[in-house]
């Protein structure tokens, strides 16, 4: 008895060290930071001061918040919608191992040089450019980069394939024939999937939620590389507070309040899925 | 409560015409034409893979045959689509809808058409009453025993007031016992409510028990049509007479025709019994045709003595006991003929006085049956 409990220490000691070197000791850091005073050139010294929450009050700051925001939901929303048919057409389909392929494949290459694959299909000549002018559709080459809907656009490429793949895996185990008995029952194809499918794949839907807005949310690469000046997200003031301003006890703060408002986020969906779940017993 | 004579709902007689359905290569379905009844417990019977869940699935909507038509009361339904048609699904499965309640899964249907909240309600509790679910309103499906889920399964697809109820080996998932209890159970709700069920099964003893009438099919084809005494007394073929029941069979070769009454007595010659036999048929049949012969064990008589007062018509030969398996209210016997056929024959413990000493292994026997009992199942041209 005695013996198994001190076994036990010894087996979650790797998962206790690894959670404390990766992810206690990196949030402790800037916790503590956030609440001192900023160094001259960077750093910090040892004096506390609420002043980077002071700062943060800042209305530029706080309409890059308000923007972060808004285009998180909007991209993860986009990916979502796009995934669920996705991740539908690859449980049904015959070729799931072939489609698995394609999704996982583009991961072999660095995600900055995805990026700089797409500058190059939407600058102003680039592919898309190219072909409509060529076709004649358009005489002037049109503004599809540097702006927001470029940087919804790859956001929601990039991550899609989080999304898709938790969806895909829920859907395969999802039983087909449930659909049939909703339409045996009366219900038209939309509301099958509406009231039998989109319920059972809750889970699988809640995953795919959170895998895409937290690093939606904290994207950094994209709004700086496709992204004009009314781009910026948060992700890019932190960048800028270490290695432009200098302002490193601002920086952790603005890192603080993103891991607080995502992890908000996620405890929020698992709290109303669980609830919504539990309301499947109906009276 | 709709429909007249005490029945709470109206059955639709449905139609199936020539129906063919192929998948590649394979035909599933090859020019089935059935006609049920409207308000009839109808049976489709035959083995796995023979197209049964595949003929249902065409009736209900989920899928489409090559050609033929499917009518129900008079109108082809084949353009509807499954949510359309006046006919509900017992599945194989159930699919019960796992992320609601007992509650839910039967106010499914209700739902769907928007109706409001008290008639839903007084409709659900009526149907959770016709299924006795009382008290397992809010249980999940994972939280409901086998028979209970079916039965949900059944009140789900009964509360849209079918025409024609699809039951999809509703019993399949379920043991020996609760099959019996559950079986009797649909048999009753059947008499209730007066909807025209077509049960699917590949268990025979389920389709004679509860069956109007039957459909014996094999690889895609309906091979017989007919109540079930008819289906078990005279079977069309020889895969109804091995499939239903029991029985001896054995090709055989017409030596003789008699008429005898309304019927003939006919002379058979049988070569695995290196022996003539007498059966009775209604046919005239040509001397030398080829025909398939069986007897059922049931009809046998086993006994240890020579019977001394052998009637003409009565069949007899000896063997010895080769196997005897004892199962309570029957014996059945395996016997070894002298010429090295093994015939199988069943006798009843009904009465412990009628039996007279126990027949035992390696014993010799004789083994006889009256030309009545004995059927020509099929005639093979050759
Ligand atoms: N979608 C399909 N594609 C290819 N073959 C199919 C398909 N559906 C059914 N089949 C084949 O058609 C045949 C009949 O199938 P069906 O499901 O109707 O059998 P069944 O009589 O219901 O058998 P069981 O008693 O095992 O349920 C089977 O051999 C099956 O493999
Ligand atoms: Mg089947």
């Amino acid at each position: 008895m005695k013996r198994e409990r001190q076994l036990g220490i010894i087996y979650s000691a790797p998962m206790g060290l690894w959670l404390t070197i990766f992810f206690l000791i990196p949030i402790s850091i800037i916790v503590i930071y956030s609440f001192l005073k900023k160094g001259l050139y960077g750093g910090v010294e040892w004096q506390f001061t609420l002043k980077a929450y002071q700062e943060m009050f800042n209305p530029a700051f706080l309409k890059v918040l308000w923007r972060t925001l808004w285009v998180s939901v909007v991209a993860t929303a986009i990916t979502l919608l796009l995934a669920l048919p996705c991740g539908y057409a690859m449980a049904r389909s015959r070729h799931q191992i072939f489609w698995l392929a394609l999704i996982i494949v583009p991961f072999w290459t660095n995600s900055l040089i995805r990026i700089y694959a797409w500058i190059a299909i939407l600058s102003s000549e680039g592919f898309i450019n190219e072909l409509l002018l060529s076709l004649g559709i358009i005489k002037e080459s049109l503004s599809l980069i540097y702006n927001q809907q470029a940087v919804i656009t790859v956001l929601v490429y990039i991550n899609i394939p989080f999304a898709i793949l938790p969806l895909f895996t829920t859907i395969d185990k999802f039983d087909f024939q449930l659909l049939e008995a909703a339409r045996d029952l009366g219900a038209t194809k939309r509301k099958a999937i509406f009231k039998v499918l989109l319920p059972s794949i809750r889970s699988g839907i809640i995953t795919a939620l959170i895998f895409t807005f937290i690093p939606i949310f904290g994207a950094y690469t994209t709004p700086l590389l496709v992204g004009g000046k009314d781009s910026y997200m948060i992700g890019n003031i932190i960048v800028d507070q270490v290695t432009k301003t200098r302002n490193w006890p601002l920086a952790s703060a603005f890192s603080l309040i993103i891991t607080l408002l995502s992890t908000l986020g996620v405890i929020w969906i698992l709290v109303s899925g669980m609830q919504d779940k539990a309301k499947g017993v109906v009276k | 409560m709709l429909g007249g004579d005490g029945k709470r709902l109206k059955g639709f007689d449905v139609k199936v015409e020539n129906v063919s359905r192929a998948f590649g290569d394979f035909k599933a379905l090859d020019d089935v034409s059935i006609e049920i009844k409207r308000g009839e417990f109808f049976s489709l019977l035959g083995p796995s893979g023979c197209g049964k869940t595949t003929l249902l699935r065409i009736i209900a909507g989920f899928d489409n045959p090559d050609s033929g038509s499917v009518l129900l009361d008079g109108k082809n339904i084949l353009h509807l689509p499954p949510e359309k048609r006046p006919v509900n699904t017992v599945f194989q499965s159930y699919a019960l809808f796992p992320h609601l309640s007992t509650y839910e899964n039967i106010a499914f249907p209700l739902r769907l058409k928007k109706i409001g909240e008290k008639e839903l309600d007084a409709k659900v509790q009526e149907y959770l009453h016709l299924v006795q679910l009382e008290g397992h309103e809010t249980k999940k499906p994972s939280m409901l025993s086998g028979g209970q889920r079916q039965r949900v399964a059944i009140a789900r697809a009964l509360i849209n007031e079918p025409n024609v109820l699809l039951l999809d080996e509703p019993l399949s998932a379920l043991d020996a016992k609760l099959r019996q209890n559950l079986l009797v159970e649909l048999d009753h709700l059947h008499d209730q409510i007066g909807v025209t069920f077509i049960y699917v099964t590949h268990d025979q003893s389920e389709a004679l028990s509860v069956s109007d009438r039957i459909a014996v099919m094999n690889h895609g084809k309906v091979l017989q049509i007919g109540e079930p005494f008819e289906i078990y007394e005279n079977p069309a073929t020889d895969f109804v007479a091995r499939f239903i029941g029991e029985t001896n069979l054995f090709p055989a070769v017409v030596r003789k025709c008699v008429p005898l009454h309304d019927y003939f007595l006919t002379t058979l010659y049988i070569e695995e019994l290196e022996s003539e036999i007498l059966v009775t048929d209604y046919d005239n049949l040509p001397v030398g045709q080829h025909v398939s012969f069986t007897v059922r064990p049931e009809k046998m008589k086993i006994t240890t003595d020579k019977p001394t007062h052998v009637s003409k018509d009565i069949n007899l030969f000896r063997g010895i006991i080769e196997e005897p398996i004892y199962s309570g209210f029957q014996s059945k016997y395996y016997v070894l003929l002298d010429n090295g056929t093994i015939m199988k024959v069943i006798q009843q413990h009904a009465n412990y006085m009628d039996e007279g000493p126990e027949i035992e292994w390696k014993e010799q026997v004789y083994v006889s049956w009256s030309a009545e009992d004995g059927y020509i199942v099929e005639v093979v041209d050759s």
